[in-house]
């Protein structure tokens, strides 16, 4: 597993590398023009051109050497010394994005933008699998009832709809067309003031119940299917046979053995939950993880980019080990083996 | 694993409602996308992100057939092309044109253009004047072309927005209303005496007089700018939607099927291969599988379109590098199931290669399955590719689906409510989408009889 993060790291630096040196180097050069010119009584003590230009160069040498850009990207030193800040969990300060209340400390900025993330989508995660979860196991004890097919159908046709898309025709329905919710998910109001969370909570009622409509028919699919399988077993024709009520057997019995896939995928979704939806979150303006990493991206902002693949990998891998552990426990034959 | 022949897959899948509806849909796809390659010109939509192409054309109009469902007549955009060129020759030489222009309408036009090119030599002069349906005649415009000795070419357009011809119309107008000259050119022509619009037919005249020489049209258009626009509408920089929308479906398939091919083929063999191996060849591919896997796909995607190109073909590959992962799992697993069968034992011990075991006993077998998850991993390569043109990072060179939504989303298509913009290029996503979701889910059933009873 740790393999696993320190590969997915060299990875991201590997392919943004060269491309932030650039525009590092770019950047000193205009600082130290910039600052020279200011300057007149430096630009007045040089005779001739040449000598000027001289200086200039100079000038910005000593100062990619002092920031270690003398170095390329790839070399032994620079790369190992990124990664041995990251394992310590120091991000550094990001190079152009800040966070709202100033600071480029990346570590900050990362904390400011995860709790709101995980306010929509891990709450659409979870309305989403508990809908699913109920809806799946219904259907999957009928097989073949109105229940059934409608699930079945539904989860088909939202599985091939992009989110963003139905989006932008939710806030073109709901925002424009009949002024029900407001089209941009963040509140105008301050966090101090009072009302706020209502206000909150108003905002994000329509990219919530997007994900929640898109989402919850390919889980209840899943789910479905699990179950349909359990209910085929022996163990649940004898239950019936003893005359156990049906409900207790499909959410006693067939949920609980149909239930390590089920935690799996749930834990899964769950952390990648927290990497917010890039393009959710650009259609909805909502200020999150996908947002972050979006505007790092397009700027090249390399320490961002960096710590936030960083931390979404290590919750990726927690959860996949989580999940690992759960499964031991709902299906005790997997720890023997 | 159940071994289901290709024949009695086909007749499953005859069976299959779902199915059929997928096929029927993917037809209507690729019909559209013959008729996309054959009536609509590779330079058009080449032309697609340059302006000036589209410059005669109106800015986010309605599609015209929206005016079938409404009382309200919305003016539509009309361009008349290079009606018949009548010309008399003699001491004062004639070429002349007439535009005939049936209008029907709730709504004053915005603005007429006549725009032209011409080869003269000499001194021309340029008269244009309308008849309108109560036969009245009104002259917009009498001025001369710029004086030239040699033959040379000119070409200009005309706007009604021109001064002139705006006060050459307030002299004219049946218009009684008092403050007339608060009105546009157009609101003048078109209207009647009452101020209302007047319907019906105008033509306009267009004479250009020499002495003694020849001119020559060699191109003209008279565009009535309108508020309705074509099947699909157009867009805020002008574009005819109906372009984008033809053309994104050829190149939707194309990226969805490439991808979905591609993806499945290295996902299959490379799966097939370790689990046949097995031992520290499995095991060293399934952690390389699991790097990949664990890594996060939309990011870096971005990440690689950002930084190394974003080509249409380079994302494909950047999609393909995604896209296995599963598929190798899977196969790989049963792989693992096929292995251990007494038939490949036996083929092992009579001495036969890895590769023909391989390619006879194994693959065969996972044939079904690879059919259903390529038919499975088309939308996702769709919408995926969309997403990233919606985001801005698609090729600039092909007009795609995701980035007429992109273009939609910055121009603030939602807020503004021209939803001929968003609704029909996602809707054809989702559409496409649907069609191979289908397709793929009746394959599974087959495949898996488990899931049906």
């Amino acid at each position: 597993m740790f393999g696993v993060l320190m590969v997915t790291l060299l990875l991201t630096i590997a392919l943004v590398g060269s491309n932030m040196d650039v525009i590092l180097k770019q950047g000193i050069i205009y600082q130290v023009r910039s600052e020279i010119t200011e300057n007149s009584s430096i630009v007045e003590s040089f005779d001739s051109v040449k000598e000027f230009e001289e200086f200039v160069q100079a000038q910005i040498d000593q100062r990619i050497k002092a920031l270690g850009l003398d170095n390329p990207w790839y070399s032994p030193q620079r790369i190992g010394f990124t990664m041995y800040k990251i394992l310590i969990l120091d991000f550094g300060n990001a190079t152009f994005l800040t966070s709202d209340s100033g600071s480029s400390n990346v570590g900050e900025i990362l904390l400011e933008k995860i709790p709101r993330t995980v306010l929509l989508f891990t709450t659409a995660t979870i309305i989403i699998s508990m809908i699913g979860i109920f809806l799946g196991a219904l259907s999957g004890s009928k097989v073949g009832s109105v229940v059934d097919r409608l699930t079945s159908t539904f989860a088909v046709i939202s599985s091939s709809f992009p989110v963003w898309w139905i989006g932008m025709l939710m806030i073109f329905l709901f925002a424009f067309t009949y002024h029900i919710f407001p089209a941009r998910a963040t509140p105008s109001m301050l966090p101090s003031e009072p009302g706020y969370v209502i206000a909150l909570l108003y905002h994000m009622a329509l990219p919530l119940i997007t994900i929640v409509i898109i989402g919850f028919g390919s889980w209840a699919y899943l789910v479905r299917n699990f179950m349909v399988g359990t209910m085929q077993e022996d163990f649940i024709t004898a239950k019936k046979a003893i005359g156990i009520k049906k409900n207790k057997i499909i959410y006693r019995h067939a949920l609980k053995n149909a239930a390590p896939p089920i935690v799996t995928i749930l834990a899964l979704s769950l952390s990648g939950s927290l990497g917010g939806a890039i393009i959710t979150e650009a259609v909805f303006d909502w200020p999150g993880m996908g947002r972050l990493y979006f505007e790092a991206i397009s700027v090249m902002d390399l320490p961002i980019i960096i710590g936030a693949t960083y931390v979404l990998t290590v919750l990726f891998l927690i959860s996949i080990f989580i999940a690992d552990l759960l499964y031991g426990y709902f299906d005790p034959r997997v720890k023997r083996e | 694993m159940n071994d289901t022949s290709s024949s009695e897959i086909k007749r499953e899948f005859m069976k299959s409602r779902s199915g059929l509806v997928g096929i029927g849909i993917l037809a209507c796809l690729i019909i559209m996308s013959i008729i996309a390659v054959i009536t609509i010109p590779i330079d058009t939509f080449k032309q697609w992100n340059n302006p000036g192409n589209w410059i005669s054309y109106p800015k986010t109009s309605i599609p015209i057939w929206v005016n079938y469902f409404t009382t309200e007549k919305i003016p539509e955009h009309v361009i008349i092309e290079n009606p018949e060129i009548i010309t008399k020759d003699g001491i004062i030489s004639l070429t002349s044109q007439q535009f005939m222009l049936d209008y029907d309408y709730s709504d004053f036009p915005d603005g007429l253009i006549y725009e032209f090119d011409t080869e003269y030599s000499g001194s021309v002069l340029l008269h244009i004047s309308v008849i309108r349906p109560d036969q009245t005649e009104m002259l917009l415009l009498s001025t001369s072309l710029p004086y030239s000795d040699t033959k040379t070419q000119h070409h200009e357009r005309i706007f009604t927005t021109d001064n002139n011809i705006k006060k050459n119309l307030e002299f004219q107008s049946a218009n009684l209303d008092a403050n007339k000259n608060t009105k546009s050119s157009e609101m003048l022509i078109f209207s009647d005496a009452n101020g209302e619009v007047l319907n019906g037919r105008y033509l306009f005249l267009v004479n250009f007089y020499g002495v003694n020489q020849q001119l020559e049209i060699l191109d003209s258009k008279l565009i009535v700018g309108g508020k309705a626009f074509g099947l699909m509408g157009t867009d805020e920089l002008r574009r005819d939607l109906m372009v984008g929308l033809l053309w994104g479906t050829p190149l939707a398939l194309f990226i969805g099927i490439v991808v979905a091919i591609g993806s499945v083929t290295i996902g299959l063999l490379y799966g097939v291969y370790a689990g046949f191996k097995g031992k520290k060849t499995d095991e060293g591919m399934m952690r390389f599988n699991d790097i990949i896997y664990a890594l996060p796909a939309l990011p870096f995607l971005i990440i690689l379109a950002v930084t190394i190109s974003n080509s249409i073909f380079v994302i494909i590959g950047f999609l393909l590098i995604f896209s296995w992962v599963g598929i190798a799992k899977v196969s790989r697993s049963m792989t693992l199931q096929i292995k251990i069968k007494q038939y490949v034992e036996a083929s092992k011990i009579m001495g036969q290669t890895d590769s023909k075991i391989i390619s006879k006993h194994i693959i065969p077998q996972l044939l079904p399955y690879a059919f259903a998850s390529i038919a499975i991993s088309v939308p996702a390569a769709i919408t995926t590719e969309a997403g990233l043109s919606f985001l801005g990072l698609g090729d600039p060179t092909f007009p795609t689906w995701g980035q007429i939504l992109h273009d939609a989303h910055t121009f603030g298509a939602a807020s503004r409510g021209l939803w001929w913009w968003i609704i029909p290029p996602g809707a054809m996503v989702a559409i496409t989408g649907l069609a191979f979701v289908f397709i793929g889910n009746a394959l599974d059933a087959i495949i898996n009889p488990k899931l049906k009873r």
